[in-house]
C-alpha cells in the first residue's frame, strides 16, 4: 500500500503499523513471529485461531527460508515476466451483446433486495 | 470387454456401426461410478439423471438418417469435469466449502465447447480445493483414494479426475495444470494427462488460481484421445484476453504422420538426487527403445531448473491470494472463515511476497528468474525438438504422508513447474507399472508443440504397449 494514498481499507487507521522494511533486493532474515503473521492475515482478511498462526509462523518460515536459494540467481538487467503469451493490446469489437439477466446473476446471493446485492455495512459514519 | 473400458476411439466406432447406444455407454460409466466412487470418492457430484436424459436424446439423433456423428467428435461421449469448471445449473465447488452452494449460470468455454462436441458431462469430480495440492488431501470433500493401492493418494490437485478416467468411471476427464496438477496425477493414475500450451485453451469459466500459469488440459486412456480431445477444446475465445489466435491444427490426423525424425533431448537437471532410482531407470529405457528406432537423443542442460520451485512459490501464491481476494460470500459462496488450511496458507504467503517491503526482494526477483528459466527452455529447442523426463521424483506416496510437511508436498512437483513457468506444453504418459504402482513420463516441447508431443508420446505408447 502506497503511503500517500487517498484511499485506505477500513480499520486501516487502527493499525497503522506495517511490516518492517528489510533491504530490498535480498532475502534475510526469513523467520516471522506471531505479530508479522497476525497482520499478514489482517492485509488478507483471514481470521486465525492462535493455533493457526503458530502453524504459520513455522510452516511459512520454512517455505520462506527455501526461497533464499534465489539468491544466488544473479538477475541484475533481466526483463521479469508478468505473462507467457507475448500477446499484446488484446482488443475486440465493443458490440452488445446478452449478458447474465439480474435474476440468474443474483441467482446465488446470500441476500438481495430488488435487483441489488445485500451487504453488511462497509463504511460507518 | 465392458463399454466403460472402451477408449473415446473405440467407443464412437461402436456408437457409429450401432453395436451399443449411448445409454448403455453412459450406464455402463453410471455402473462403475456407483461401484468405485464410495471407496475412491473421485467424484463430488454425480449428474446420473441428466446424463441419462442427455443419452436418450443422443440415441434419438442417432437413429435419425440425417445425423452425421463425424460433424460431433465427441458425440455420445461421458466425461468428466474437474470441480473448477463452471457447468450451467450444476454446482461447482472448486473442492473448497466456500463454494459448497455455488451453482452457475453459465458454462466453462471448455464445457460449452465439450457439449458441442457432443459430449455428456456424467460428473463433477473431487480436486484439492482450488487445484492447491499434489495429492488430493486438500479436498473438503474427503480425499480421492488411489485405485491401484487405496492406501496410497492419486496425486493432485485434479485427483478425481485422474481416477475417473483410470477406472472407467467416464471415458476422459478435464482438468486443470498451473504447477502439474494433470501430469503428475495423470503419472500416479496410469493415465495420459495433457497440459496444452498457455493460452491454447481457454481460461474462462474455470475458477482461477494463478492467472499467469492456469492451462486447461485432460486425461485420457491414450494419446490418440488426447489428441481429439484437443482440437475440441483449444482455440481463440473473446471471453479470455490471453487465449492464443494460433490456428488449431488435426491433432489426430496428425498423430502418426511426424514431419520429421525427431531429437530428443534428456534435461541432466530432471534426472537428480531424490528422483526414485526405478523411475530414472525405466524412462532410460523408454530413451534407449527411442535410440534403437532411430530417434536422435541428447543430454542437453536447462541450468535454472533448481531455481523453478521457490520462484513457483512466489509467483503462484502471489496471484492465488489475489484471485481469492474475490471471495467474499457477498455475491456468491461462503465467507472466507470456509478456507482450509492450504487455501490460508498460500493466501498468507502471497499476501506476504506482495507486500510493501518485500515486493522486490521476493515477487519481482521471481518475475525476472521466471524470464531465466523460459529463456533456458527457448536455448534447448534451439538444439532439440522435444524433451523426455521423468513426472514425478516418486511413485505414489501414503496418504497422510507429506500433508503436514507442506514444503515437502511442493516438492513433489518439482519436475513439472518449470514448463509451467515458461508455458510451455507438456504430456504425462503411462510408463508401464514400478512395484505394483503406475509410472509416468513427460514429454515437453516448444510453445504450441502439442502435435510433435503427441507424435512422438504416440511412438512410445506404440513401442511400450502395442495399443
Amino acid at each position: 500500500m502506497k503511503k500517500n494514498s487517498k484511499f485506505q481499507i477500513p480499520n486501516s487507521k487502527k493499525n497503522p503499523k506495517s511490516l518492517p522494511i528489510r533491504q530490498a533486493g535480498k532475502f534475510q532474515n526469513s523467520k516471522l513471529d506471531e505479530e508479522e503473521v497476525g497482520h499478514i492475515a489482517k492485509l488478507a482478511r483471514l481470521k486465525l485461531t492462535g493455533e493457526e498462526v503458530k502453524m504459520f509462523c513455522s510452516q511459512l518460515s520454512e517455505v520462506l527460508e527455501y526461497m533464499k536459494v534465489l539468491n544466488e540467481v544473479e538477475a541484475k538487467g533481466v526483463e521479469p515476466t508478468a505473462q507467457v503469451t507475448d500477446l499484446e493490446n488484446v482488443f475486440r469489437e465493443d458490440e452488445v451483446s446478452p449478458s447474465l439477466e439480474p435474476n440468474e446473476a443474483l441467482s446465488c446471493a446470500p441476500a438481495r433486495e430488488g435487483n441489488f446485492f445485500k451487504t453488511g455495512v462497509v463504511l460507518e459514519k | 470387454m465392458k463399454l466403460y473400458q472402451l477408449t473415446i476411439s473405440q467407443a464412437k466406432e461402436g456408437l457409429e456401426k450401432k453395436k451399443f447406444s449411448v445409454k448403455e455407454l453412459v450406464a455402463s460409466c453410471l455402473e462403475q461410478i456407483k461401484k468405485l466412487n464410495p471407496k475412491l470418492n473421485a467424484f463430488i457430484t454425480v449428474c446420473e439423471k441428466e446424463a441419462l436424459s442427455e443419452a436418450r436424446q443422443a440415441d434419438k439423433k442417432l437413429h435419425n438418417s440425417q445425423f452425421t456423428i463425424h460433424n460431433s467428435p465427441l458425440f455420445g461421449i461421458p466425461i468428466a469435469a474437474k470441480d473448477l469448471f463452471c457447468t450451467k445449473g450444476i454446482r461447482t465447488t472448486a473442492g473448497s466449502k466456500v463454494l459448497e452452494n455455488y451453482i452457475p449460470v453459465y458454462d466453462a468455454t471448455v464445457i460449452r465447447k465439450l457439449k458441442e462436441a457432443g459430449a455428456i458431462i456424467i460428473g463433477k469430480t473431487n480436486c484439492d480445493a482450488w487445484a492447491h495440492g499434489s495429492s488430493g488431501e486438500n479436498s473438503d470433500f474427503g480425499p480421492t483414494k488411489n485405485p491401484f493401492d487405496e492406501t496410497r493418494v492419486p496425486g493432485g490437485s485434479s485427483s478425481g479426475p485422474a481416477v475417473a478416467v483410470a477406472t472407467g468411471m467416464s471415458l476422459a476427464a478435464t482438468g486443470t495444470d498451473t504447477g502439474g496438477s494433470i501430469r503428475q496425477p495423470a503419472a500416479f493414475c496410469g493415465v495420459v494427462g495433457l497440459k496444452p500450451t498457455y493460452g491454447r485453451v481457454s481460461r474462462f469459466g474455470v475458477v482461477a488460481m494463478a492467472s499467469s500459469l492456469d492451462c486447461m488440459g485432460h486425461f485420457t486412456k491414450d494419446v490418440k484421445d488426447a489428441a481429439l480431445v484437443l482440437k475440441v477444446i483449444a482455440g481463440k475465445d473473446e471471453k479470455d484476453a490471453t487465449s492464443s489466435p494460433m490456428p488449431v491444427v488435426d491433432y489426430l490426423n496428425l498423430l502418426e504422420k511426424p514431419s520429421k525424425n525427431f531429437k530428443v533431448g534428456l534435461p541432466k537437471e530432471y534426472f537428480i538426487k531424490g528422483l526414485e532410482k526405478k523411475i530414472e531407470k525405466r524412462i532410460l529405457k523408454i530413451v534407449r527403445l527411442l535410440e534403437k528406432r532411430g530417434i536422435k537423443i541428447k543430454e542437453v542442460s536447462l541450468p535454472h531448473t533448481k531455481y523453478a520451485l521457490s520462484t513457483y512459490y512466489i509467483i503462484q501464491p502471489a496471484e492465488v491470494s489475489s484471485n481469492l481476494a474475490r471471495y467474499d460470500g457477498t455475491r456468491y459462496g461462503l465467507p472466507r472463515e470456509n478456507f482450509g488450511a492450504e487455501a490460508k496458507r498460500r493466501i498468507m504467503l502471497g499476501t506476504y511476497t506482495l507486500s510493501a517491503g518485500y515486493y522486490e526482494a521476493y515477487y519481482l526477483k521471481a518475475m525476472k528468474v521466471r524470464t531465466l528459466i523460459r529463456k533456458d527452455f527457448e536455448n534447448v529447442f534451439k538444439e532439440v525438438d522435444l524433451l523426455i523426463t521423468p513426472v514425478a521424483p516418486t511413485l505414489p506416496f501414503k496418504l497422510g504422508e507429506k500433508v503436514n510437511d507442506p514444503l515437502q508436498m511442493y516438492l513433489s512437483d518439482i519436475l513439472t513447474i518449470p514448463a509451467s513457468l515458461a508455458g510451455i506444453p507438456g504430456l504425462s504418459l503411462p510408463v508401464g507399472k514400478i512395484d505394483n504402482l503406475p509410472a509416468g513420463a513427460q514429454i515437453l516441447g516448444p510453445q504450441f508443440g502439442e502435435e510433435e508431443i503427441f507424435q512422438l508420446a504416440r511412438i512410445i505408447e506404440k513401442e511400450t504397449n502395442e495399443k
